[in-house]
């Protein structure tokens, strides 16, 4: 595929998806927890262009606040995740030996897990809520960050830049800041791109099973499990969530593909 | 091979301890009084009490890990609180039904990515090529939860042709499998064409070819067999996912699998029987992971680990 016109295409849509979403309080014709029975599951009308829910409320301004959620917990996810294995990949990397060893198993143990299977277990015993969600996505996320970070710095600190360093005396903390960190930032990009989809998705999944985000709070995952009451009468309470979802992944997909071909050629 | 499997053995075990210990802790993380979480705070003292005492939660935490572990070894999951029925035997009557349908979801999603790989490498940047780069893109940006819903919608309320939920003929079976294998389809189209593509770059490939040696036999013999090492990974990976994967697509069928099952107890707050679930899951991918494992060395002689 041509890389950078997808990549474009990409950025567009996210670009579009994120103003929807951070400007929900602004553009959205109603207040997404507002309910009115007498105007339950509308298909489609001019007051209602995506239409209405079982309680009257409107379908447009839950699915772009729903997006603010998503956003919310990827974002958050993403940069904590990130955070917390960039930490400890730089120091099982660089020091190696037994803090290696040790960081490498508790990595194997979670990542032992399929991860969904863990953020829904985390949520269970610890309850929804959206720092729960949050907390729990972080759990299984690091690892991918912390095996990258440590594989990039197992083979940087061979290289010549890195023992020129080292023989200069600088110290481990600024050979890590200054020398290391700066040539993870492209596989990093890349990963954390496709970590925020996924945890988007993972986000979904935890609100569909009603482990997410707790209730009336619109979120498109647990619009969706609303939505599957009324396949048949009501079709677009499924519909538009699902596609804002697909849409936000697909454009991060875009994203992280051209990322890829972008930096793997540049790095070749 | 008997070193190389001693040595995946020797990592097997730690990481399937520390499995089965971070799904003791779980159940110890409960907020507060995990047996007033479970009955309700109107629950009786005595009531109370002999929950701790049936979970053990009476006992030190040491002891409690020890009786875990040792309960674990003879295969007691503990009973559950509301089935009044042991773990072990609620989840050996779903388990089946689980297996069932990630295997035919592997099956469809094999059905779909193989043809579709090989298709996609024999005719670069055809129509099929670029076909099979959407599909992947698009297979891998449709969460199943949104994608049961709209083949419910399509194949069973508007055509008729499927029911939408429940279990018994092959028929009930489709839709979830599909739903369950399309995003693994998605992903080993990717992974296959982009092996195939490399594959037959290789230097061996065209030494194959110059011999002289069938179109057929360079394809099975030399591309496709050097190609599904990567492929064999992600196929593993992928049926631990479907373990998990099944959590959202047997809710969305009502498919009386282990998924299901797990959910259930979430809801009904069945700690014993959650923790069951996640320990059989969990389990079940550690042990998948390392038959994988094992598979390189037949479909590769030349992998080593550390020899």
């Amino acid at each position: 595929m041509a890389s950078s016109l997808w990549c474009r295409i990409g950025v567009g849509l996210l670009a579009l998806l994120a103003v929807f979403a951070l400007l929900a309080p602004v553009l959205a014709p109603y207040d997404p927890l507002r309910q009115s029975l007498d105007h339950d599951l509308i298909a489609h009308s001019f007051e209602h262009p995506l239409g209405t829910d079982k309680l009257g409320r409107d379908i447009l301004s839950r699915t772009m606040y729903g997006g603010r959620i998503s956003l919310m917990v990827g974002i958050s996810t993403v940069v904590l995740s990130l955070a917390i294995g960039l930490l400890f990949g730089s120091v099982s990397g660089y020091f190696g030996g037994w803090i290696d060893h040790a960081l490498m198993r508790l990595v194997d143990i979670l990542m032992a897990f399929p991860g969904i299977l863990l953020a829904i277990a985390f949520t269970a015993v610890l309850g929804p809520g959206l720092d729960h969600v949050i907390l729990a996505l972080c759990l299984i996320g690091w690892t991918g960050y912390a095996r990258l970070v440590r594989g990039e710095i197992l083979s940087l600190r061979e290289r010549e830049f890195i023992q020129a360093a080292r023989a200069l005396g600088c110290r481990p903390k600024r050979i890590i800041l200054r020398h290391l960190l700066p040539n993870l930032i492209p596989p990093l990009m890349i990963q954390a791109t496709f970590g925020l989809a996924a945890a988007i998705v993972a986000e979904g999944s935890l609100s569909f099973l009603g482990l997410g985000v707790e209730p009336p709070t619109p979120s498109w995952g647990a619009m969706l499990n609303d939505g599957r009451q009324f396949l048949l009468v009501a079709p677009h309470l499924t519909t538009y969530p699902g596609l804002a979802l697909m849409l936000t992944v697909l454009a991060l997909n875009l994203v992280g593909d051209a990322l890829q071909d972008r930096l793997n050629y540049r790095n070749r | 091979m008997n070193r190389y499997l001693l040595q995946r053995l020797g990592l097997l075990l730690p990481t399937l301890l520390g499995a089965l210990s971070l799904v003791f802790v779980l159940v110890h993380l409960i907020p507060g009084d995990p047996v007033e979480v479970m009955l309700g705070e109107t629950a009786s003292g005595a009531d109370k009490q002999e929950l701790r005492r049936t979970l053990g939660l009476d006992q030190p935490l040491g002891t409690q890990y020890g009786s875990f572990l040792v309960k674990l070894a003879g295969a007691d999951l503990g009973r559950s609180l509301y089935e009044q029925a042991s773990v072990a035997a609620i989840i050996g009557s779903r388990l089946p039904a689980t297996l069932e349908l990630a295997a035919c979801a592997m099956f469809a999603a094999i059905l779909i990515s193989f043809p579709l790989a090989i298709l996609a490498t024999v005719f670069p940047g055809g129509w099929i090529d670029r076909f099979a780069l959407w599909f992947s893109l698009l297979g891998l940006s449709l969460p199943n939860f949104w994608l049961g819903p709209l083949l419910m919608i399509l194949f069973s309320l508007q055509l008729g042709w499927l029911p939408v939920s429940g279990r018994g003929t092959w028929s009930h079976l489709v839709l979830p499998a599909l739903t369950l294998g399309l995003g693994m389809a998605a992903i080993v189209t990717r992974m296959l064409r982009a092996s195939l593509l490399q594959v037959m770059g290789e230097e061996f490939v065209r030494t194959a070819r110059a011999k002289g040696l069938s179109e057929t036999r360079v394809w099975l013999k030399h591309t496709l067999r050097n190609a599904m090492l990567s492929v064999t990974t992600i196929l593993s990976l992928q049926f631990g996912s479907l373990l998990a994967g099944s959590l959202i697509t047997e809710t969305i069928f009502s498919w009386p699998g282990l998924g299901r099952l797990t959910i259930q107890a979430i809801q009904t707050r069945d700690y014993p029987l959650v923790q069951g679930c996640v320990l059989v899951i969990a389990t079940s991918y550690v042990l998948v992971n390392f038959c994988t494992d094992l598979l390189y060395k037949v479909i590769d002689p030349r992998v080593s680990y550390g020899e």
